[in-house]
């Protein structure tokens, strides 16, 4: 071994089944894959692989036209322990191999409860109709910013021609209660960025672009655009903030509260570097705090400016990680003129975070919305702000159910990952992700086709749309509005009391 | 005459080779993957060719030219243009003096190694669809019509 070099103690993660039989040695996956797990022995001719470096993506497997291919995890384990699982000891020995912070990529994926799992949603039946979504009308339409505390109208003769004569605050109007959640052009590769922005323009709800810039050309996307204002400041400039729908000061992300980011150098190709306003090739350090916000007036200062740069003509969100007084926390933000409060959970996903504080800090995202609605609500404010949600929405139930828990819409960061071809191997932070979309390497983000992508998140959002109606229709409700913060739809299965009473609803039966 | 064409994306072309593969299929006497590669003999050839200069890739095959340069230049009067536009290759006329191969400005026609005679694409003549169109997972290959210009 060289100095400072050891023969790895580390067991494969995975185990690759090649059925000979079926192997026609046509190198797919060996070209497939950014790892370079698969090669051509020529005087043997068979495809061979290397299983050490294997992080089970599963693109070979489904690019091999023969099905030749299983990958799965490797049965080969060391002696059973429930405390000492083998997740454990294989990051022990990485670390006394490296010596460095286990990194890893996308969300948290520790055993916490998932509350969705223990909420129910009721349904119409005898006392109060249920309705059919495809006979009659269904309103998904949602608008985020400030609402009035009091609107006042001028009526014309007969009551015709009503016309509300108080000034409304500026608000994006959306036509589902889905956003697309912050990952930037940079974290993501161009093609996937593009495609994010091509579906939200095509369904008529929100990307949003992280704090990595907006790319000139993709600028015409501005209208469907969330434009982040982070603590690194990156590709912002008065442009990127006009042709935006919502501003967001990215306070804390959910996979990495208190923790800034940081795009390693080669990730920062020329593009790039153009988008982010930074030198080719240097690291792209988004500090942990932002350096000017040290208070809610602090906060307040930073808002009124990007609300002055924009002509007052656009919501301002502030998005915080999901922490212990989120609620208060929330109602200073309010109080500080935010427009809307973006919450990101406990199992938010991120493109490179220490292991450690992605399994470890924050809140779930169910318990954070149930206490900050309500706080807002008591301080009798929750008007002055929409709550938008992210960390962990798995499919459109939890989407119903976190609009009855209060939220007025939700952010989908690893659905819409997966629906462009992600399978959550969590290997975002090494560059190489062989689906096209966590990298930057020209060769391998080729094969994300944003023509192709975009129409997945199209169908993706069509799909829970309509699923979403038919969960309304069958609480008898016609409109989200008349679902949001309606706690009544929602009972807790198998919870303690404490949780009932954080989330506010009953239990079942109740 | 219509002209039909298969147009090739290089920016979407990720280079997996799948439109080889395909090629190889549908030119195989049981169109079975497994079979064409692993019982067939001799195998069945590609007539589509990934070009590669990494990151670059893209797939190549027979333009289909509206003049044919290798139909001009085939002394045998193998190469030949149908009635639908294909330009088409006749082995048994063939006499393997490669004038075509020399003379196609893409280097579309391959040589089959089997026969040593050329290989071209048929835009999967007899098939319902081109293969490599129908199987390439990225779309980065198309098929399009394009009408005869009235003039």
């Amino acid at each position: 071994m060289l100095e400072g070099e050891f023969h790895t103690y580390m067991l494969p993660e995975f185990i690759i089944e090649r059925r000979q039989d079926r192997c026609i040695r046509c190198r797919v996956c060996e070209r497939q894959c950014g790892f370079n797990v698969h090669w051509y022995d020529e005087e043997m001719d068979m495809m061979r692989e290397d299983e050490m470096k294997c992080v089970g993506c599963q693109r070979c497997a489904v690019m091999c036209p023969t099905n030749a291919l299983i990958v799965k995890p490797h049965p080969g384990s060391y002696k059973p322990n429930a405390n000492w699982t083998r997740e454990r000891l294989q990051d022990l020995k990485k670390q006394s191999e490296t010596g460095g912070v286990l990194l890893t990529g996308s969300g948290n994926d520790k055993p916490y409860r998932i509350y969705w799992d223990h909420i129910v949603l009721n349904a119409s039946q005898v006392t109060n109709p249920s309705i059919d979504p495809l006979r009659e009308p269904m309103e998904l339409r949602t608008f985020l910013g400030r609402k009035q505390d009091r609107l006042e109208f001028k009526f014309g003769e007969d009551f015709e021609d009503v016309e509300i004569t108080t000034e409304l605050y500026p608000n994006v109007q959306i036509e589902t209660p889905i956003v697309f959640s912050a990952m930037s052009y940079g974290a993501i590769s161009y093609q996937a960025f593009k495609s994010l922005a091509m579906a939200a323009s095509e369904f008529g709800t929100l990307f949003n672009t992280g704090e990595g810039g907006l790319p000139k050309e993709l600028r015409k996307y501005g209208k469907n655009a969330i434009v982040q204002c982070a603590s690194g400041r990156f590709g912002v400039d008065p442009e990127y903030l006009n042709v935006a729908a919502v501003v967001e000061i990215k306070i804390g992300q959910g996979a990495k509260p208190g923790i800034g980011g940081h795009l390693p150098g080669e990730k920062v190709t020329m593009p790039i570097s153009v988008t982010r306003m930074i030198p080719e090739g240097t690291d792209a350090l988004s500090p942990a705090p932002q350096h000017d916000i040290y208070s809610i007036e602090d906060l307040s200062m930073l808002i009124y400016a990007l609300k002055e740069a924009t002509n007052y003509e656009k919501p301002v969100s502030v998005k915080i990680a999901a922490v212990h007084n989120a609620a208060a926390i929330a109602s200073g933000m309010v109080r500080a003129g935010a427009d809307i409060i973006a919450l990101d959970g406990l199992r938010g996903g991120t493109g490179a975070a220490p292991k450690m504080i992605r399994d470890n800090v924050g809140i779930p995202i169910e318990l954070a919305l149930a206490s900050v609605d309500q706080r807002l609500r008591d301080e009798g404010i929750r008007n002055k702000a929409s709550i938008l949600v992210a960390g962990g929405f798995r499919c459109s139930a939890d989407v119903v159910k976190a609009i009855a828990l209060g939220a007025d819409a939700v952010y989908i960061g690893t659905p819409a990952l997966v629906a462009m071809g992600c399978t959550l191997c969590q290997k975002c932070h090494t560059g190489i992700c062989n689906w096209g979309i966590c990298t930057q390497d020209p060769y391998l983000s080729r094969r994300l086709n944003p023509e192709i992508a975009s129409k997945k998140l199209v169908n993706l959002l069509r799909a829970w749309s309509h699923e979403i109606k038919e969960m309304l229709g069958g609480m008898g409700i016609n409109a989200i509005e008349s679902l949001r913060g309606n706690r009544d739809h929602l009972r807790g299965v198998g919870l303690e009391d404490w949780e009932l009473e954080v989330l506010g609803i009953k239990g079942a039966g109740e | 005459m219509a002209k039909i064409r298969v147009i090739t994306k290089p920016e979407v072309c990720m280079g997996c080779h799948l439109c080889e593969v395909w090629c190889t299929v549908a030119h195989s006497r049981s169109k079975d993957i497994i079979k064409a590669f692993m019982y067939e003999q001799p195998r069945a050839q590609p007539r589509i060719l990934v070009e590669e200069d990494l990151p670059e890739t893209f797939a190549l095959q027979c333009r289909h030219c509206e003049e044919p340069k290798c139909v001009a230049a085939c002394i045998a009067g193998a190469m030949y243009k149908d009635e639908d536009g294909v330009v088409l290759h006749d082995e048994s006329k063939c006499v393997a003096c490669y004038s075509c191969i020399m003379a196609c400005p893409y280097g579309a026609i391959r040589i089959n190694l089997e026969t040593k005679k050329p290989l071209k694409c048929d835009l999967c003549k007899g098939l319902d669809y081109p293969y490599c169109v129908m199987k390439c997972p990225n779309n980065a290959l198309e098929v399009v019509v394009e009408a005869e210009e009235f003039v």
